[in-house]
């Protein structure tokens, strides 16, 4: 491999991996409030076809990125409002999430099939994008890279440092506790939930207005899910989250790479490489109990009912 | 504002009654949606619930769309009231379908009575197997069945893809990715002279032998309390890996049935294409049927009605068809929101926002 080879493999390996990161990262927050939701992949969907279709209305792909965390926070409403205020089962409500997504953006979407929008554009830093490998690398992405960078080091941060950070951990962990000393669970976690959905949404727009910029209606592939567990791979920790979706982004890659080597696999069976590799992944993970029960938000999927 | 008051006791009443709201309250928002979408609401109701139902060939469409749904739906029911969360329906029927139509595809000539019971048989175990995949991952390592069962409905699909346009991919299919056809020995009977098939007049029968076990034997019996009371389960000495199993192979076998009498009956071959999402439908199938059998064929028979309903939008009124998944979500949405009336009552209250908030 020479330079040039070795650029082009991190830059996708990148690529790959930021839908899961952006992804995961507000999944992680929903969960670390105690909330199960795994409507990310119909999130994901609906924030995909609201990004591209005001991109294509507007010609601006900027635009398409906040009309997509807009409507990824306001579908999760949805689910917020029915596990929460009528306490409905969070792992039903999540699957009717994703559901109704698939539905709503096929729906939305049938206009669009084979369309193109605009593409997010890559913001280069002159001068410092000329500098062999680490210019393409580190000043030459779309904004959304060093979105769900910046976004991580904040979550990292919040969860650690901050009190609000805190007081999510504690909703999270004991929403009787917390209700007790006057936080209000039932108002933290509709935040926490509209944070995962917003954050769904602009996976969902990297997707569409970048990683494979036609609309086609079976964008996600999978992805949401695969975001989902590695929620669980990371033990809910921020920088785990982080290696866990490059990880699974070079798993990704590699699938294609191998594809384009024409090494004798069957095409099909290259691609079922990202689904494997989450099953094994979960497998050593989870084998752990202690591991888990110790980490895992001692709340998470419980419905909150305040008596008095 | 309303504040929500634990009733103390489940409300048969409404156990019963939310199904119906969630329907109705459906049948309104969808009103609404054909509305937005510029066809007049009533009229495109009634082509998208009613029309499939006015003539012979679209009562047996009807039954043959319900025939899978009722078939995974049932194995979920049993599966949910255990508490174990099976959601790769579509992977099991896939695979059902696979290792029957695989043994269909290596005897093409064979004509003996017996070789369709074989068949079918096939599609059960490759139905078991690939939830036994998720049950063994469960009890030995502990990994979630959620995530397990999902990810190995992407890889049933991408095996399935490999083998239609690869080594089982018919020589005489001018390259489309389908296999051969099956032989009449592996196809199963039509019957009152419609498209009906073998499956209409099964799913009925298994959903009331399902009821039965989960009714009247220990077996359903620790089953529930499994689900429902798991520390109750313990002492009793129950075992949860053993009804974990059970669990996961009841309902992988049925959708793996489900899916061997799908491409032996109405497809007549293996294609990329085999399920529109049964496997998912089939959730929202357990959950409308309250996840009792009886339940499931009613709330199969709706559900099969909303394809149908999807596929007539389409036709006549020249809507996508993607009104489907739209209908199948909103009805779950609904439905899950009403029945939160099952163990709270709704009571007036003035000053208080947020309906799970304590009043101050």
């Amino acid at each position: 491999m020479n330079l040039y080879e070795v650029t082009s493999f991190v830059l996708s390996i990148i690529s790959a991996s930021t839908p899961l990161l952006l992804a995961a990262s507000g999944e992680l927050i929903t969960e670390k409030s105690g909330v199960l939701n795994l409507g990310v992949e119909g999130m994901m969907l609906i924030g995909a076809i609201a990004g591209f279709a005001t991109a294509h209305a507007t010609g601006n792909a900027y635009l398409g990125v906040l009309a997509a965390m807009a409507a990824g926070a306001a579908i999760s409403m949805i689910f917020a409002v029915l596990t929460l205020s009528l306490l409905a089962n969070q792992i039903a409500t999540g699957l009717a999430l994703t559901i109704f997504g698939h539905g709503f953006a096929a729906l939305l979407g049938a206009g669009y099939v084979g369309i193109s929008a605009p593409t997010l554009p890559l913001l280069k830093v002159p001068l410092l994008s000329e500098i062999p490998f680490f210019g393409p690398v580190l000043f030459e992405q779309n904004i959304l890279i060093y979105f769900s960078f910046a976004m991580l080091f904040g979550i990292a941060w919040f969860l650690r440092k901050t009190h609000g950070g805190l007081i999510l951990r504690a909703v999270g962990d004991s929403h009787d506790a917390a209700h007790a000393m006057g936080y209000r669970v039932i108002p933290i976690r509709y935040a926490a939930i509209a944070f995962g959905g917003a954050m769904a949404g602009v996976a969902g727009a990297y997707l569409s207005l970048y990683y494979s910029p036609l609309w086609s209606q079976d964008l996600a592939a999978g992805r949401g899910w695969i975001a989902l567990a590695l929620v669980v791979f990371a033990a809910w920790r921020p920088f785990w989250l982080l290696a866990g979706a490059y990880l699974f982004g070079g798993i990704t890659y590699l699938s294609l790479y191998l594809q384009g080597l024409g090494v004798p696999i069957p095409s099909p069976l290259i691609s079922a490489l990202p689904y494997v590799g989450t099953v094994v992944v979960l497998v050593l993970i989870s084998r752990d109990r202690r591991r888990t029960r110790l980490n895992q938000p001692a709340c998470l999927g419980k419905s909150f009912h305040a008596v008095a | 504002m309303f504040r929500l008051e634990p009733r103390g006791e489940r409300s048969t009443f409404w156990v019963y009654g939310s199904p119906v709201l969630a329907v109705a309250l459906t049948v309104v928002t969808m009103g609404l949606v054909f509305a937005v979408m510029g066809a007049a609401p009533l009229p495109a109701i009634e082509t998208f619930l009613v029309s499939p139902l006015l003539s012979v060939s679209g009562l047996a469409s009807l039954a043959v769309r319900a025939a899978p749904l009722i078939m995974i739906g049932v194995g979920l029911a049993f599966c949910y009231r255990a508490n174990v969360w099976n959601i790769g329906g579509d992977g099991q029927f896939t695979v059902g379908a696979l290792a029957g139509g695989g043994l269909a595809l290596l005897f093409p000539n064979e004509a003996f009575w017996w070789f369709y019971p074989v068949v079918l048989a096939a599609g059960v175990a490759g139905g078991v197997f690939w939830a036994g995949i998720v049950a063994f991952l469960k009890i030995r390592f502990n990994a979630n069945e959620i995530l397990t069962s999902l990810m190995l409905v992407y890889i049933a699909q991408l095996v399935l893809v490999w083998l239609v346009t690869g080594p089982w991919r018919d020589p005489q299919g001018f390259g489309f990715p389908q296999s051969a056809m099956f032989s009449a020995g592996a196809t199963t009977p039509d019957f009152f002279g419609t498209t009906m098939h073998l499956g209409c007049i099964l799913a009925p029968l298994i959903a009331l032998g399902v009821w039965q076990i989960m009714d009247r034997t220990v077996l359903g019996f620790q089953l529930r309390v499994v689900g429902q009371a798991p520390r109750a389960a313990r002492y009793a000495g129950f075992s949860n890996a053993r009804l974990t199993w059970i669990a996961l192979a009841v309902s992988g076998g049925l959708a793996g049935l489900a899916g061997i009498i799908e491409v032996t009956g109405p497809i007549g071959q293996l294609t990329t294409g085999i399920t529109p999402g049964y496997g998912f439908t089939a959730v929202i199938v357990a959950f409308l049927g309250r996840l009792h059998p009886v339940g499931v064929i009613f709330a199969g028979l709706l559900l099969a009605l909303s394809y149908l309903g999807g596929d007539a939008a389409q036709i006549s009124l020249g809507l996508p068809n993607a009104i489907t998944g739209i209908f199948q979500g909103v009805l779950l949405f609904y439905l899950l929101g009403v029945d939160v009336l099952i163990l709270y009552r709704l009571k007036r209250v003035r000053g208080v926002l947020l309906v799970a908030e304590p009043a101050e």
